[in-house]
């Protein structure tokens, strides 16, 4: 990877997946077992893997574990989704299961912010509107779904609905400036004039 | 939007220029690492060829994967081990300090780093670990961040943040005797749900507040992001200046600290600041808390009934019936009386000296119940030290407790100390989520360290107030 800027993420096409429930945290998403690990790969088997599959590692009633949504890249939950640990992991491991967006009734923030780090746009809206794309996707799980970042509107089978996306996350991913390291080293500069100002700040000039 | 808050004044201080996505970068003061969430960053910044840019300003530990029976080397488990040998790895190439098991100094990273004096007010603190919230406590602004921002730090020293809005938060009154920090952050959780923070920084203060210990105030900060509120503080005063001068940094130079006092106090909130929200809790009104649920938020007064999920607001029905199921109780029942198997004294909420010298005031002369297996486990190596040095590791052995090393221990499943099948714990920790301690049938009530040592006496969930010795804190 360079250290340049990320790509633009102004749309994301694909099919939906549903994941039902209000605070659904990060120690769901990925336990913590799967994370003695030094790095992020492989990490997409084990999303959700605590509800997916029982003790005896008998396959157990999931969308992640459904036919019918293999393939889906957009996922589809409910209010406080990534609550509790700030673990990256988790959504490492869902861009990893291949979920590109996530629509949401509301999104714990570091959670967000995590997925912003990966390109990944957390659009809101309301509850109402959250449990019908549920159903439709239930009812039909080939619905196309095309979630476009840039115009804060989501289209399902040709019908749209507005939806609202972070005003900074909307542009970081519309501009493709979503890769912090980059544009922060451009102000090194600022940066020791900032740690010189504080009292506090003991460094070698 | 707020001004004149210790936010504010802190945001301000540390800003270092406003980003295209409209984000600001802020300059971190003081970053701190452990081994899970950090070689992934190291990772990612040798793919980009980069340097640790202030290694000095880096902190690491090693917490979450240490076994708290054996911490001799190679640990037992090897996925652990690689994990420390990377930490290690990383941490010498880039010249960054670590608080190692051989150390002395070793502990939960929120619990070492106000030890050592690290932690100071008018600081941005970060670290990989959502219970940064804790240093706020120092009047320090403090938040966990995510991997791909450990590399921007170490990279840059710097995070990309927006700006939240603040919420006071007053807690009246006077806590009774078996009531703590903890009670009272359980109480803000559920008040305001734990979702209720989303977007904001919690300005704790008050009469109870202002009384707490620094260990107390940090039991607040420290859960303030079950509340989803990504950081918390209080402002500093006296009682933070006593409890730094006594750490190794400020009595090494005790100068230092006084010419560092005037921006302490600078940082503080004016007394006319202005605040996005104000909430009030009464403090009189607290009785020790517990969990009837599988969310922080799902708490109530220990004599207080379980509520009917139908009696709650529409949002919060479904998950409280699931969570009922899993807990396997009834609404309209109080929480004691429910029996566990396991008494967990531990965690980066409640682990630190006072903590265990109110749970050891409740075991003195008592033991803990046959079925009960119970384990303290001391936030750091140096509060274990302080605390064998008054005695404390005896009443807790002589009790039937299990006396471990430094580490996360029980608090999540990532290290030998796990629940096992359907077993039931009463927990210092600070999320019952399901799985959360290394079992998926595991049951966690939270509650405070006093609350826990009770329970692993009587074997059940108590009310620790029924039992003498009783501590006000």
């Amino acid at each position: 990877m360079s250290d340049g800027p990320a790509e633009p993420v102004r749309e994301v096409r694909g099919t939906g997946i549903p994941v039902r429930g209000n605070d659904i945290d990060t120690d769901q998403i990925i336990p913590a077992r799967f994370m003695k690990v030094v790095t992020f790969d492989g990490l997409g088997e084990f999303a959700f893997f605590d509800q997916r599959f029982d003790e005896h590692d008998e396959q157990q009633d999931h969308p992640f574990n459904d036919e019918r949504f293999q393939g889906a890249n957009v996922l589809v939950v409910n209010a406080n989704f990534g609550c509790g640990s700030s673990r990256e992991h988790a959504p490492q491991a869902l861009q990893r299961w291949g979920i590109d967006a996530i629509i949401g009734e509301s999104f714990a923030s570091i959670f967000a912010g995590n997925c912003l780090a990966l390109g990944i746009p957390t659009v809101t809206t309301d509850e109402e509107t959250v449990t019908e794309l549920q159903d439709r996707i239930e009812a039909r799980p080939d619905a196309e779904i095309a979630v476009d970042v840039e115009n804060e509107i989501i289209t399902v089978d040709g019908e749209t609905i507005t939806v609202t996306v972070d005003d900074a996350q909307r542009r970081a991913l519309v501009e493709g400036v979503w890769d912090t390291t980059a544009l922060m080293r451009a102000n090194t500069d600022a940066v020791r004039d900032v740690a010189a100002n504080l009292p506090y700040v003991e460094v070698d000039p | 939007m707020s001004s004149g808050t210790l936010y504010d004044k802190v945001w301000e201080r540390h800003a270092v220029a406003e980003l295209p996505t409209g984000q600001t970068q802020l300059f971190v003061g003081l970053h701190l690492i452990h081994e899970v969430t950090s070689p992934q960053a190291f990772g990612m910044l040798g793919e980009r060829d980069l340097e640790v840019a202030y290694p000095e300003l880096t902190h690491a530990t090693v917490d979450h994967i240490v076994p708290t029976e054996d911490q001799s080397r190679p640990f037992v488990d090897e996925a652990a081990e690689e994990m420390m040998a990377a930490l290690e790895r990383n941490a010498e190439r880039a010249g960054i300090q670590l608080a190692d098991p051989t150390s002395g100094r070793q502990g939960i990273v929120h619990v070492i780093g106000p030890e050592e004096g690290l932690t100071q007010p008018g600081m941005t603190i970060v670290c990989g670990d959502s219970h940064t919230s804790t240093h706020g406590a120092f009047g320090a602004l403090a938040f966990g961040i995510g991997t791909s921002q450990i590399r921007d730090v170490l990279a840059t020293q710097c995070v990309a943040m927006e700006k939240q809005d603040v919420r006071r938060i007053t807690v009246t009154g006077e806590l009774e005797a078996g009531v703590e920090a903890k009670d009272v952050i359980l109480q803000i959780i559920r008040t305001l749900g734990t979702d209720g923070g989303v977007g904001y920084v919690y300005e704790y203060g008050g009469p109870v507040v202002d009384a707490l210990d620094m260990p107390g105030r940090m039991s607040i900060c420290n859960m303030t992001i079950e509340g989803g509120a990504r950081a918390g503080y209080v402002n500093p005063d006296e009682t933070t200046v006593d409890f730094l001068a006594e750490t190794d940094r400020f009595r090494e130079d005790p100068d230092r600290l006084e010419t560092l006092r005037p921006y302490w106090e600078s940082v503080r909130s004016d007394p006319n600041a202005s605040y996005d929200d104000v909430v009030e809790i009464d403090g009189d009104a607290l009785e020790p808390m517990v969990t009837w649920g599988t969310t922080p938020g799902q708490g109530v007064g220990i004599t207080e009934p379980i509520p009917d999920p139908d009696d709650l607001p529409a949002d919060k029905r479904e998950s409280a019936r699931d969570a009922q199921v899993h807990m396997r109780v009834e609404p309209g029942e109080t929480m004691e009386g429910y029996e566990i198997d396991v008494a967990f004294l531990g965690s980066c909420t409640n682990a630190r000296l006072p903590d265990l010298r109110r749970a050891a005031a409740i075991l003195e002369g008592r033991t803990v119940h046959p079925e009960v297996r119970a384990l303290a486990v001391p936030g750091s190596q140096r509060v274990k030290a302080a605390a064998e040095a008054e005695g404390l590791d005896e009443i807790f052995t002589a009790a039937g407790f299990e006396w471990r090393g430094a580490g996360c221990s029980m608090c999540l499943g990532m290290n030998p100390d796990q629940l096992e099948g359907d077993e039931a714990c009463a927990s210092s920790s600070n999320r019952n989520f399901v799985g959360r301690q290394g079992s998926k049938d595991g049951r966690t009530v939270l509650m405070n360290p006093q609350m826990v040592a009770a329970a692993a006496v009587r074997g059940h969930v108590t009310d620790v107030r029924t039992l003498s010795e009783v501590t006000t804190v």
